[in-house]
């Protein structure tokens, strides 16, 4: 649907009339820190008791937490020793390890590479969440470049570069690749599996209903069990699929499955109307899904679909069961080393704080994305 | 306007035909559907068949011959298949169940601190909230059996309070003493149960008929806590502590949770509590305030206003996501198998790698959680309805 008075994403809606933007500044007794002290902390007897148990407890834990993190801690050293002997925490650990923890098994003197395709990887993008570059000119050049850039780095065995097997990926490159790899293949099945299921087809509908609730109502772990030890008996005699790309299958079909619910969401909440009016103008089925019934759709559940793509994210976490090395993986195997293994929780911290960045970054750009749809529409 | 045409030859052709390209479609997708199956089964058969692996759930009678750490009901590993993946479906529920309970009273309580007037509360369970829901919850359970595992050895537990011991081999705990007459407390705690439901219906009646307000909540809680009291009381009041006691490397007496136990329960709990307290803020925030002001110049008093307006309006929107929390703390207490919790797919997995029956184990293990998944469903979806707007 074509909506010529929403304004361009990042764009500003036109300036209001003047008069309605005249306000007086409030009175000074509304404005001042004791009035808000008055207002957020002790309005009541409860809230001050409350406030007072608080500040108490923040007064306990704060300063012996900034002890700990800061003023005794280790920030640099390559001697487990000079940790051991530090009260505070050891950050040591994360920069004297790193290097397993980021890359996992890679080989290390190609380490750069991965290097380099993360940072491409994150251009990609950045670029991509732009509304500048909502463009299919822009965008299909853009993916194949940098795709085939992190490819290619990947993997090598072109222009000199080493070959790496996918067996040996690790870290957060691997992090990478698994959640790309299932929201890109994830999505159009999500989709696909949406329609069916809202399909007149009794069959189509039967076929998608059974697969989707079948699928959300087991764990992703025997997803994975099934995608690394069943799906192989699957297969032919002498015929093999690399278990990586397995493993990014199952959790796709999973993804699909949860993703299918919340754009089902967004379909049944168009007005029938919209059906009408499509098929009064002589479109086929595929013409009006994807010209008219699709495009609102998706806007109406923009955020339960970023839900769940950042819910992917997360998920890549759970190959740690079936052995293939991102990020916590890794982490988990670098503190077997029993000269560090007594500072995994700064370890582990880091890993939290890396997850942490990128959901937060999501979901907030998601808050974004949802203003701009939202400008200039009301209904 | 010219002769209306006669149609066109090429639009009465069946191709064209709405009716018959959905048949076609069906028909096409069935069959797809169908052989497919059928070419996977023939190389499943094909392949087993050449590895040597036998098919069919006759192992389940075999002895299992591993031993599991901890189990609701009796097991050793002279026991069969069949015993010990039982014993993994009862863990799995076990903890289940204990972690829906405490995410709910976590996430209720991180909910009402998040839409609290006071500031510092709502910004610390924001804290929470956005912290622990960005984090995977692998890492969660990871980092709490970490903790755990790193926690001091039995001669140096920290003791909190008297008799309870926090150890890297668990957590020890005194329980009372076995009585006779104990059980005739449970009794009297459903006996006081049923006579505070009983009240509390009939005071409703009583209101409805006449307007007339009688409180319950007291006599209702005397019913239910009173009753048991009165019954300890009458046989003596027998209370004798199982206190723990450290004998050579570990204590002897007393209760224990056992660490693999703890950390999941610990791991699930944070991570779901996160979900439920975002699911709870909604809830009440998607009361009206003006809900409120009408009950107050009705003449409710707090409390009523809580109960009788606020709650049964914010139940209908927090209590459907709140059931798909429930199934995916379920489903996620299958991170027991990565620190050795022995739920139903560790169980499976070691099932599995011993006698080489993939198929089989992975089946089971998912027809059971869909099962689970199935009734907590059907369960909650009753409550919903209990619930939900009632249109006169």
């Amino acid at each position: 649907m074509v909506d010529s008075a929403a304004p361009l994403p990042g764009q500003k809606p036109a300036a209001e009339p003047a008069a309605t933007k005249t306000t007086t500044p409030p009175p000074v007794e509304k404005i001042g820190v004791l009035r808000w002290l008055k207002e957020n902390l002790f309005s009541s007897p409860f809230n001050t008791v409350l406030t007072i148990i608080t500040l108490f407890l923040l007064a306990d834990w704060i300063p012996s937490f900034f002890q700990w993190g800061v003023i005794d801690a280790v920030w640099y050293t390559t001697d487990h020793n000079v940790c051991r002997a530090a009260d505070g925490a050891c950050w040591a650990v994360v920069a004297e390890k790193h290097r397993p923890m980021l890359f996992g098994v890679y080989p290390y003197e190609e380490h750069w590479r991965l290097v380099v395709a993360l940072i491409v990887y994150m251009i990609t993008i950045i670029l991509t969440l732009t509304p500048r570059f909502w463009n299919l000119k822009i965008l299909v050049p853009l993916w194949i470049v940098g795709g085939g850039t992190v490819a290619l780095m990947l993997w090598g065995g072109l222009f000199g570069l080493t070959y790496v097997d996918s067996s040996q990926w690790g870290g957060l490159p691997l992090t990478m690749v698994l959640f790309t790899g299932t929201v890109v293949i994830g999505f159009p099945i999500s989709i696909l599996f949406a329609l069916g299921r809202r399909s007149h087809l009794p069959a189509i509908k039967a076929i998608c209903v059974t697969l989707i609730e079948s699928m959300r109502g087991v764990p992703l772990i025997t997803i994975l069990f099934v995608a690394v030890n069943v799906f192989p008996l699957f297969l032919p005699e002498g015929m093999e699929i690399d278990k990586l790309f397995r493993v990014i299958v199952g959790m796709a079909i999973f993804f699909a499955c949860y993703q299918a619910e919340v754009i089902r969401g967004g379909l049944q909440a168009i007005p029938r109307g919209q059906y009408e009016a499509a098929e009064a103008l002589g479109l086929g089925y595929w013409q009006h899904t994807v010209k008219i019934i699709m495009p609102q759709a998706l806007r109406i559940c923009l955020p339960g679909i970023v839900n769940h793509i950042i819910a992917a994210l997360k998920n890549t976490s759970f190959v740690l069961i079936i052995g293939l090395f991102d990020i916590l993986t890794a982490t988990t195997a670098v503190m077997q080393d029993p000269l560090w293994r007594r500072f995994f929780v700064e370890a582990y911290l880091f890993v939290a704080v890396v997850y942490f960045i990128f959901c937060y970054a999501l979901s907030k750009y998601s808050q974004k994305v949802e203003g701009w749809l939202s400008e200039g529409r009301r209904f | 306007m010219a002769d209306i045409q006669a149609p066109r030859k090429s639009n009465t052709s069946i191709l064209n035909s709405i009716a018959f390209r959905g048949v076609a479609y069906q028909v096409l997708l069935a069959a797809g559907v169908a052989f497919i199956g059928y070419y996977l089964y023939v190389n499943v058969n094909a392949n087993l068949e050449r590895q040597g692996i036998a098919t069919g759930f006759d192992f389940l009678s075999e002895d299992a011959g591993f031993d599991i750490g901890e189990s609701v009901i009796p097991f050793d590993s002279s026991q069969s298949y069949g015993r010990v993946l039982v014993a993994g479906i009862l863990n799995t529920l076990h903890v289940a169940i204990v972690g829906v309970f405490l995410a709910t009273i976590v996430g209720v309580l991180m909910g009402i601190a998040r839409v609290s007037r006071n500031w510092l509360v709502s910004k610390l369970a924001s804290g929470y909230v956005e912290v622990c829901r960005n984090v995977p919850v692998v890492l969660h359970v990871i980092f709490w059996a970490s903790v755990i595992r790193n926690l001091p050895s039995p001669r140096q537990a920290i003791t909190p309070f008297d008799g309870i011991f926090i150890t890297n081999r668990g957590i020890i705990y005194p329980i009372p003493e076995a009585h006779g007459i104990y059980p005739w407390l449970g009794v009297a705690l459903v006996v006081g149960i049923i006579g505070a439901f009983v009240l509390g219906r009939r005071a409703q009646k009583r209101r409805e008929e006449t307007g007339q307000f009688i409180p319950t909540f007291w006599p209702g809680l005397g019913l239910i806590l009173g009753l048991p009291t009165v019954v300890w009381l009458a046989a003596g009041a027998p209370l004798v502590w199982d206190v723990p006691a450290l004998r050579g490397f570990n204590y002897q007496g007393g209760a224990s949770l056992t660490p693999e136990f703890v950390a999941l329960l610990i791991g699930i709990t944070v991570y779901t509590g996160a979900f439920i307290a975002e699911i709870v803020r909604a809830g009440i925030q998607s009361v009206q305030h003006g809900q409120v002001e009408a009950a107050r110049s009705l003449g409710l008093r707090p409390g009523l206003v809580m109960r009788l307006v606020i709650l049964p309006q914010a139940l209908r929107v927090i209590v459907p996501p709140t059931t798909s929390q429930y199934l995916s703390l379920t489903k996620n207490s299958s991170l027991g198998v990565l620190i050795g919790y022995p739920d139903l797919v560790n169980v499976g997995n070691t099932t599995l790698n011993q006698t080489g029956q993939a198929v089989e184990a992975i089946a089971i293990m998912m027809l059971v959680y869909l099962l689970i998944s199935l009734t907590i469903s059907v369960f909650m979806n009753t409550y919903n309805r209990l619930v939900a707007i009632q249109e006169r």
